[in-house]
């Protein structure tokens, strides 16, 4: 992962802190300016739902902002909606968290991941990350002072995080792995068993577990499960979910964190100083998508399978072998046949046929080869993009 | 079979070959289903929603409560059929509450359609009164929105 390039020394000497200093910039800030310059851009770049969020939902935070709801809310979160996560959790999962001291409501999983690593790092302490993966993931490490350790993951094995590559990389500094399931960038999914090796290992040697499961209800024709569910990892856990994904939230900034009563603690005492509460229309409407927001979610999950279903069949017809992602709505197909870097084919395929794509190699070194497809588009865009990309590829196939 | 109608009810020109990417069945079971629920009218007709004003078409609307006194061993679906075999009665449902029957019309004007129903509607046996409402603005249609929606809404062109 290119999380800790070389240290840069850019602008007044001294404004800027180490620490972020070394964090490596956007992946896809100069796609960013190039996509915003162009006509006709297909875009399978985003990496949000393009649903609106479910009417219901929308509907109860304008009433409840018509009510005169505007104020902040207790620092873990409006009760009503700890008891709501805490019900769906144990409705799923059979999982136990108790809505007083161990659910804490973040502003999205992004923060929540902000809050887990910053209440569990000391300096130097190191992390396991999947490469590729959500770029957060090593930048909130390093922000936090640890020191993210990239465990390579490929398509030969489905971009599934390996116990035997896990463990290799581990020393006595090692505190946490990450892992995020289904996966941003990748669609991966883990199954029970193959986290079961995880599981073991963070037994093995004592690791804290931050699973972000954003996209847990975002997986086709399988069961997603929930890392804290296996034996003896319930204590091990910080589980970070929320509702941007599954009910097309994003903008809401709503999430939650689920953990032992110690580590919400902790947490909570960063969430109190850095942000205070969650925004209240959020909170609002997450208890609306909680309490009666299922048969939404279960409708555009069928929708992003059917997408799936084209976007996969199309890119391997047309010569970008893609495994079959299980999970979250995207795909990431190889692009090494056509010769290209994943930057050269994101860059070239933008200016030539208008079709935005991010470059696998955002996501981390071995992403490079691959690039990220969201099919979270409707049914048209992903056929004409689909067709564009076959055009651009049969164009440049060596041979 | 549901799956695969689902999808063509999402979009009556998918072609078998869409849906059979779209739901991981194979071309053939597709078009076999298809012919199925064709032939037991479970597919009842594949058609269009248009916004004719689009075209500067004019076209008036109305829904029509009427009120029925119900026939002997026949109920309401004598009369129902009376009026359903109407082509300007473009639905037709037995409803509950204060009237019977709700009746979309449609013709080309107000004179037209209020002319149907003096003449063919009110004066039919066992229909004891008509409301008419005429249809001001039509905001949405079988699911579809028709104007406005989600336009101006813009997401990032790019999120990691």
């Amino acid at each position: 992962m290119s999380i800790t390039g070389a240290v840069r020394a850019k602008g007044p000497r001294g404004a800027i802190s180490q620490r972020v200093g070394q964090l490596a910039p956007s992946g896809i800030r100069r796609f960013f300016g190039l996509v915003s310059s162009l006509e006709g851009v297909i875009s399978l770049g985003i990496g949000e739902p393009d649903f609106a969020t479910p009417w219901h939902v929308t509907e109860a935070a304008i009433y409840s902002l018509e009510k005169g709801q505007t104020m902040y809310t207790a620092t873990y979160g409006l009760p009503q909606l700890r008891h709501e996560v805490a019900r769906y959790l144990e409705d799923r999962y059979a999982l136990r968290y108790s809505p007083d001291d161990e659910l804490l409501i973040t502003v999205g999983v992004s923060q929540g991941l902000d809050l887990a690593t910053r209440a569990i790092l000391d300096p130097g302490d190191e992390v396991i990350v999947p490469d590729p993966g959500y770029v957060a993931y090593g930048s909130c490490v390093v922000l936090a002072g640890g020191v993210p350790l990239a465990v390579p993951t490929s398509q030969e094995t489905d971009f599934k995080l390996e116990a035997p590559q896990v463990e290799a990389r581990l020393s006595d500094r090692t505190k946490a792995i990450i892992i995020g399931y289904p996966a941003n960038p990748t669609g991966a999914v883990m199954a029970k068993g193959e986290l079961a090796g995880i599981a073991e290992i963070a037994r093995k040697h004592n690791l804290l577990v931050i699973s972000d499961e954003i996209y847990a209800r975002l997986v086709y024709g399988m069961e997603h499960t929930c890392f804290a569910t296996l034996p003896g990892m319930k204590e091990r856990t910080i589980l970070l979910g929320g509702f941007s994904k599954a009910y097309a939230m994003t903008g809401w900034r709503v999430g939650y964190a689920a953990a032992r009563a110690e580590i919400i603690e902790a947490m909570s005492k960063i969430h109190q100083y850095a942000m205070l509460c969650a925004p209240i229309m959020g909170q609002v409407a997450a208890i609306e998508a909680l309490s009666s927001g299922q048969a939404a979610v279960e409708e555009m999950v069928a929708e992003y399978d059917r997408r799936r279903r084209v976007i996969v069949k199309g890119l391997n017809d047309i010569g970008l072998s893609c495994f079959e992602p299980k999970g979250a709505f995207y795909a990431f197909p190889s692009v090494r046949g056509t010769g290209m870097s994943s930057e050269q084919f994101a860059e070239r395929l933008l200016l030539e046929e208008r079709v935005a794509v991010i470059p696998g190699s955002a996501f981390g070194a071995c992403g490079e080869g691959h690039v990220r497809c969201c099919y979270a588009a409707s049914l048209s865009d992903i056929e004409e993009a689909l067709e564009r990309m076959g055009r651009f590829v049969s164009r440049h196939s060596p041979g | 079979m549901k799956e695969i109608l689902k999808t063509l009810e999402g979009n009556a020109r998918a072609t078998a070959e869409q849906i059979a990417t779209m739901t991981g069945k194979s071309v053939a079971q597709v078009k076999r289903a298809i012919k199925q629920a064709e032939k037991e009218r479970a597919i009842v007709k594949y058609k269009t929603i248009i916004n004719w004003e689009k075209l500067g078409e004019e076209q008036v609307q109305a829904l029509i409560e009427i009120k029925i006194a119900p026939q002997r061993d026949v109920g309401f679906d004598s009369i129902a059929e009376r009026i359903y075999r109407f082509p300007e009665a473009r639905s037709v449902y037995l409803v509950s509450g204060t009237y019977d029957l709700a009746v979309l019309v449609v013709g080309s004007s107000m004179h037209e359609v209020a002319g149907f129903v003096a003449q063919k509607l009110a004066p039919l046996e066992s229909v004891q009164g008509t409301v008419t409402h005429f249809l001001l603005k039509r905001y949405k249609e079988d699911g579809e929105i028709l104007e406005g929606e989600t336009a101006g809404v813009r997401r990032l062109p790019l999120t990691l």
